[in-house]
């Protein structure tokens, strides 16, 4: 009888307690690893995982969506939903963007994120301007390996 | 001197007693509205006759979204691209790959236009075609815009049932 209890106190302990971090995590921040070199030289500098970035990002700017160019945000791929990347902010609604062959003009509600590695990123060049509410997070420090902790602005 | 810390000792526990409490209803609010289901207030003049333009509550829910489960004819409740602060409802006329055609300014001609939803993006409509920004104007809907199903009339009580694929 004493087991059953205890394993309930601990079910129901852990339980509330994944709760409230999945709340922190959705709401507040998280820790979330670099994967790929589209933004070579801010992060992952190296080309080996194991020495990949682990990177905080910040949940607070969801509440109004306002983004300053240059700003870092993880956001879920236009054509695969359930891909995020992470890519740089250089355009806000509003702003004319010279791609490859013409001025793009970013339409409201959008901006044009591209990766700081230019050579092997997948970003706006090719899917063009991606909507403000796909923007899952706004990546402020790396906070591993330690010696590459820093804040992002 | 004994008693009065001995205050505060209690009203430090009290006071970490409720923040707790607050925290773990605030989580749970959250995680149920944002995983399993969530109440919304609907009003506008975009659905009707389906969504009463003076307000609906409906409940929406999120479980079929994250499993890509939508069908055709489906109500939806999405994140605008025009605007992402606004959270208009709408319906799913056609789904990755279907042909969708639509006049393009029913005011100005009959011109029409025949356009392909490609992968991850959904077409929605209103159903009063006549005043509805819908994807007739900002284009297919990216699947990671769409916040949830939308399930059940709540209230007005008189109009208490399902909200669904079959349109009127």
């Amino acid at each position: 009888m004493g087991i059953q209890n205890l394993l309930w106190q601990v079910t129901k302990k852990a339980f509330t307690g994944g709760i409230i971090g999945l709340t922190i995590s959705d709401r507040c921040c998280s820790v979330v690893p670099v994967r790929g070199d589209s933004m070579s030289p801010t992060f992952n500098p190296q080309r080996n995982s194991y020495l990949d970035d682990y990177v905080l990002v910040e949940k607070f700017c969801l509440q109004d969506y306002k983004f300053a160019r240059g700003d870092v945000v993880v956001f879920s791929s236009p054509t695969h939903y359930r891909d995020r990347y992470i890519k740089r902010i250089v355009g806000l609604p509003g702003e004319w963007i010279s791609s490859s062959r013409d001025v793009i003009r970013v339409p409201e509600g959008h901006c044009w994120v591209e990766g700081d590695n230019k050579a092997s990123s997948l970003d706006s060049r090719t899917f063009g301007p991606i909507p403000l509410g796909l923007i899952r997070g706004r990546v402020t420090n790396v906070v591993w390996p330690p010696q590459r902790v820093s804040k992002i602005g | 001197m004994g008693s009065s810390s001995s205050f505060w000792n209690v009203a430090y526990r009290q006071a970490m007693k409720s923040g707790v409490f607050v925290a773990k209803v605030y989580s749970f609010l959250h995680v149920t509205t944002t995983y399993l289901a969530f109440p919304a207030f609907a009003f506008g003049p975009s659905m009707i006759p389906t969504l009463h333009p003076s307000g609906n509550v409906v409940l929406a829910e999120r479980i079929s979204t994250r499993s890509r489960k939508l069908s055709r004819g489906d109500v939806i409740v999405l994140q605008s691209p025009e605007d992402p602060n606004k959270i208009p409802i709408k319906r799913v006329i056609g789904l990755e790959g279907d042909c969708v055609s639509f006049v393009v300014d029913p005011e100005k001609n009959d011109e029409s236009r025949t356009v392909v939803v490609p992968k991850g993006h959904v077409w929605v409509q209103g159903d009063y075609t006549q005043n509805s920004r819908d994807s007739r104007i900002f284009g297919p809907l990216p699947y990671g815009l769409i916040r949830g199903r939308v399930l059940w009339r709540v209230w007005p009580f008189q109009d208490f049932g399902p909200i669904g694929p079959t349109t009127t």
